[in-house]
C-alpha cells in the first residue's frame, strides 16, 4: 500500500508506484502482490510512505532507485528492508522529535517565544527575532487609541491573577487627562509556586521593556517603573542591562527610533513583601511607604502612583503584547476559550515528573496538564488535588480533573486560576495540613491594616494549627466557614479577599479528611505527627520489610515472613517507615 | 552607541541571521541559565565546555548561553546545534556527561542519545 496523500505525492510517491510497478513485471510477481494506492498515512514528514501486508511492515523514505533493492530482499528473499524501518521512539538509537513528546507536544509559545534561543544580555539576539519592531509600529503607524483597541479586542486578560482585560484598563487611564501618567510592571511574584514572570525576566527581559513601550504610548505615559522583587537578583540584573541597552541605542528613553515619543523606565526593588504585589501596594512602596493597601475608588488608572494616572499590568500580560501588535487581535483570540482568550504559562511544581514551565492555549484540560505535560505523579503515587492560584487560589480534586483550565472553568471549581502556579499533589498530603500551609504564609503577609485579614487569618491559622495538632472541636468546620465568607466578603484588599479560599475549597472537597481530624483525632495522610499513633496494623501489613530498612533508630524490628513492629521506646517518630510503606499498614 | 532608526532593526535582524550562516559556525552550543539551571549546576557545565573547546582547537564552534528552557526539573540542560540540522536538547547534565558529548557530538558530530532529551524545535505559534 503506497501512499497517496498529498504529502507523500509531493515526495515523490508515484513514481515509487511505478518503479513498483515496473520491477514487479520484470521479476514475474505481478500476479502475487497488489499495489493499492491509500490516502494520508498521517506521517507525511517520512514519506515517500508504503505498507507492506500481511506482515503490517511500514517502510518510509522510499525512492524510485530503492524498489528493486528492496522487491530483491522483501518480496523475493523475504527478508524486510531495514534501512527503511521506521524506529519509534522508544529505540535506543534514535532520539525522540521535540513536538513528539507530550511536553512539549502541547505548548504553544507566545509569551515564551524566545524560550531557550536568546542570550538575554545581548539586545541584538532579541532584535534579531522581531524584537522591537512591534514598538515601532505602534509608535509609527499606530495612533494612542488604535493600539489601545488592538490590545482589547485581542482579549488579553491580566495574567497576574484577576484577569482584568487589558486593553480596557488601558482604556480608562488614556481617557482620563493628565500631563504625568505612568505605565508600571508588576514583577512581584509572590505566590509560593509561581516563577513563570521570573523566567520572562530573566530570559526575555525586553519582551516586557516592549509591551511597556506600546503600553505607554497607548495611554501616553513618558515615565515607567518596574517592580521586581529583590528575591530575583538575576532577573534585577538582566532587565538592568536590557534597560541600558536599550537606552543606549535610542530604543528607550528620548526620542525613540526618532519618533519623537520619550519613556523612561526604572526598576524599583520590592522588600520581601508578598502584599506588595497588590496594586495599591506596589505604588505605596514605590513612593517609600510601607506597602500597604488602600481602598478603590479612586482607582489607579485615575488616581494611581503619586496621585497620577496610572496602569500596572503584571509581566506575562506585557510579554503577550508585542505579537499582537504585529501579528493582530484576531491572530491572538484565534486560541484560547470564549472568555478567556490566547495561552497561559504555568509553573508546574510538586509530585509531578515534569516540572517545570509550560505555556499553553487556555482551555487546556487539567487531565493533558498533569498527566500528559507534566508526565504524571511521581513514584507512581495517586493523584489527590492541584493548588491552581497560590495561597489566594484552592484545591481542585481528581474528580474535576477534565476540566478546562481557563478564568471561568476553574473559578467554577472554587478556586482560581490565578497567576499560573500549579502546586500537585498526591495521596500523601494532608489536605486540612496544606490549607493551615497557606494560612501561614498570607497570616505572616498580612500588611495588618483591616480587621478581618489581621485577626481574621490569625483566627483561621489558630483553629487549623488546632485542628492539625489534635485538639479540633465540635463545630470547627462550620466556624472556619462562616468566618472564611466574612473575611472574603469585608476585607480590604486582594489579600484578605481570598487567604480563606484554601481553607474553603479543600473543606468542600475533603470535609471527611478534616472530620477525621476532629472527630477521630486521626489523620489519613498521616501528616501531622500528633495524630499519628506510629503503630504497625498487622491486618494490613504485608511483611515486606521496606519500613525496617527505612528506620534509622532501629525502633522497627521485623523479620522475613513477619509483620513489623514499632517499639514505641526508640520510635523518633520520623515517619520514614510510613514513607516507605506503600500499603498504609502504619496508623 | 548611535541611536537606531526602524530600518536600523530590520538590517540588524538580517545581518543576525547572515551572521549565523556565514559567520563559519558549524557549531551553536547553548546552556541554559536561568536560575533554575544555575542553581542545578549550569556554572560548572559551561566551564567544561569552555575547557573542552579550549583543548581541542576548534575554531567552529560557538557558545552562547539563554535563560529557562522550560523543563526545570531536568537542568542542567545544553543544547547543541549544528549548520543544517535539527538542535538536540540534553538534559540533566554533569561535568562528565558534558565531556563525553562535547566529544561525541560536538568534536564527532554524533548526538549522543542516552543523555538526550529531544531533538527540534518547540512551537511558537
Amino acid at each position: 500500500m503506497i501512499c497517496a496523500g498529498t504529502g507523500c505525492v509531493a515526495n515523490g510517491s508515484l513514481k515509487v508506484k511505478d518503479a513498483l510497478e515496473t520491477e514487479l513485471i520484470k521479476r514475474n510477481l505481478q500476479n502475487e502482490v497488489k499495489i493499492v494506492l491509500t490516502g494520508c498515512n498521517g506521517f507525511c514528514a517520512k514519506g515517500p510512505v508504503m505498507v507492506v501486508y500481511p506482515e503490517d511492515i511500514f517502510y518510509q523514505l522510499v525512492r524510485p532507485e530503492d524498489v528493486p533493492f528492496l522487491v530483491e530482499e522483501h518480496f523475493i528473499k523475504g527478508r524486510p528492508v531495514e534501512k527503511f524501518l521506521y524506529t519509534p521512539p522508544a529505540a535506543k538509537n534514535t532520539i525522540p522529535v521535540m513536538n513528539e513528546i507530550p511536553f512539549f507536544k502541547h505548548q504553544v509559545l507566545r509569551a515564551l517565544r524566545n524560550r531557550s534561543l536568546i542570550d538575554a544580555e545581548k539586545i541584538e539576539e532579541y532584535i534579531a527575532r522581531d524584537g522591537y519592531l512591534a514598538a515601532a509600529k505602534a509608535l509609527t503607524e499606530m495612533t494612542p487609541e488604535q493600539i489601545v483597541s488592538t490590545v482589547k479586542s485581542s482579549g488579553l486578560r491580566g495574567r497576574g491573577g484577576a484577569g482584568f482585560l487589558t486593553g480596557l484598563k488601558w482604556e480608562l487611564c488614556a481617557r482620563v487627562t493628565g500631563d504625568i501618567k505612568y505605565i508600571l510592571c508588576n514583577g512581584d511574584e509572590g505566590d509560593p509556586g509561581a516563577f513563570m514572570d521570573r523566567s520572562v525576566m530573566e530570559a526575555d527581559p525586553h519582551s516586557v521593556l516592549e509591551g511597556m513601550i506600546i503600553a505607554a504610548k497607548g495611554i501616553n505615559a513618558h515615565y515607567g517603573y518596574i517592580y521586581v522583587r529583590a528575591e530575583y537578583p538575576l532577573a534585577v540584573h538582566r532587565l538592568q542591562l536590557a534597560i541600558d541597552q536599550a537606552m543606549d541605542r535610542g530604543l528607550l528613553g528620548k526620542d525613540i527610533l526618532g519618533t519623537g515619543f520619550d519613556l523612561d523606565i526604572e526598576i524599583y526593588q520590592g522588600a520581601g513583601a508578598f502584599v506588595c504585589g497588590e496594586e495599591t501596594a506596589l505604588m505605596a512602596s514605590i513612593e517609600g511607604k510601607r506597602g500597604m493597601p488602600r481602598a478603590k475608588p479612586p482607582f489607579p488608572a485615575v488616581k494611581g502612583l503619586w496621585m497620577r494616572p496610572s496602569v500596572l499590568n503584571n509581566v506575562e500580560t506585557f510579554a503577550n503584547v508585542p505579537p499582537i501588535i504585529l501579528n493582530g487581535a484576531e491572530w491572538f483570540s484565534s486560541l484560547g476559550t470564549e472568555k478567556s482568550k490566547g495561552t497561559k504559562v504555568f509553573a508546574l511544581s510538586g509530585a509531578l515528573n515534569n516540572i517545570g514551565l509550560v505555556e499553553v492555549p487556555m482551555g487546556t484540560p487539567l487531565k493533558t496538564i498533569i498527566f500528559e505535560i507534566g508526565g504524571g505523579i511521581k513514584n507512581n503515587r495517586k493523584f489527590k488535588a492541584v493548588q491552581m492560584g497560590g495561597p489566594s487560589g484552592g484545591c481542585i480534586p481528581h474528580t474535576l480533573i477534565d476540566t478546562p483550565v481557563d478564568f471561568e472553568n476553574i473559578n467554577k471549581t472554587g478556586a482560581i486560576m490565578g497567576s499560573g502556579g500549579m502546586v500537585v499533589m498526591d495521596e500523601t498530603t494532608c489536605m486540612p495540613a496544606m490549607a493551615k500551609f497557606f494560612l501561614e504564609f498570607t497570616e505572616d503577609e498580612s500588611c495588618g491594616k483591616c480587621i478581618p485579614c489581621r485577626i481574621g487569618n490569625k483566627t483561621l491559622l489558630t483553629i487549623l494549627q488546632r485542628i492539625t495538632n489534635g485538639e479540633g472541636r465540635e463545630g470547627d468546620i462550620e466556624l472556619l466557614l462562616e468566618l472564611s465568607q466574612q473575611i472574603k466578603d469585608t476585607s480590604l484588599c486582594g489579600l484578605g479577599q481570598t487567604s480563606p479560599n484554601p481553607v474553603l475549597t479543600t473543606i468542600k472537597y475533603f470535609r471527611d479528611e478534616y472530620e477525621a481530624h476532629i472527630k477521630e483525632r486521626r489523620c489519613p495522610a498521616r501528616v501531622c505527627t500528633p495524630l499519628v499513633k506510629f503503630v504497625v496494623d498487622k491486618d494490613k501489613c504485608k511483611k515486606c520489610g521496606q519500613c525496617f530498612k527505612a528506620c534509622p533508630t532501629g525502633a522497627l524490628v521485623w523479620e522475613k515472613g513477619q509483620v513489623a513492629y514499632i517499639d514505641p521506646e526508640k520510635c523518633t517518630k520520623c515517619k520514614s517507615c510510613i514513607k516507605a510503606c506503600r500499603f498504609w499498614s502504619i496508623d | 552607541m548611535a541611536k537606531l532608526t526602524i530600518a536600523d532593526l530590520k538590517k540588524i535582524k538580517e545581518d543576525f541571521h547572515q551572521g549565523l550562516r556565514e559567520g563559519g559556525f558549524r557549531v551553536k552550543i547553548t546552556v541554559h541559565m536561568g536560575t533554575c539551571g544555575i542553581a542545578a549546576g549550569a556554572r560548572p557545565i559551561m566551564n567544561v565546555i569552555m575547557e573542552e573547546l579550549a583543548k581541542s582547537n576548534l575554531k567552529d564552534v560557538a557558545i552562547t548561553t539563554s535563560g529557562c528552557a522550560g523543563l526545570c526539573s531536568q537542568e542542567p540542560m545544553a543544547t547543541i546545534e549544528t549548520t543544517g540540522e535539527a538542535p538536540v536538547k540534553y538534559v540533566s547534565l554533569t561535568e562528565d556527561k558534558m565531556k563525553k558529548i562535547f566529544a561525541e557530538h560536538v568534536v564527532g558530530g554524533k548526538a549522543v542519545p542516552e543523555y538526550a532529551l529531544v531533538v527540534g524545535h518547540e512551537t511558537t505559534y
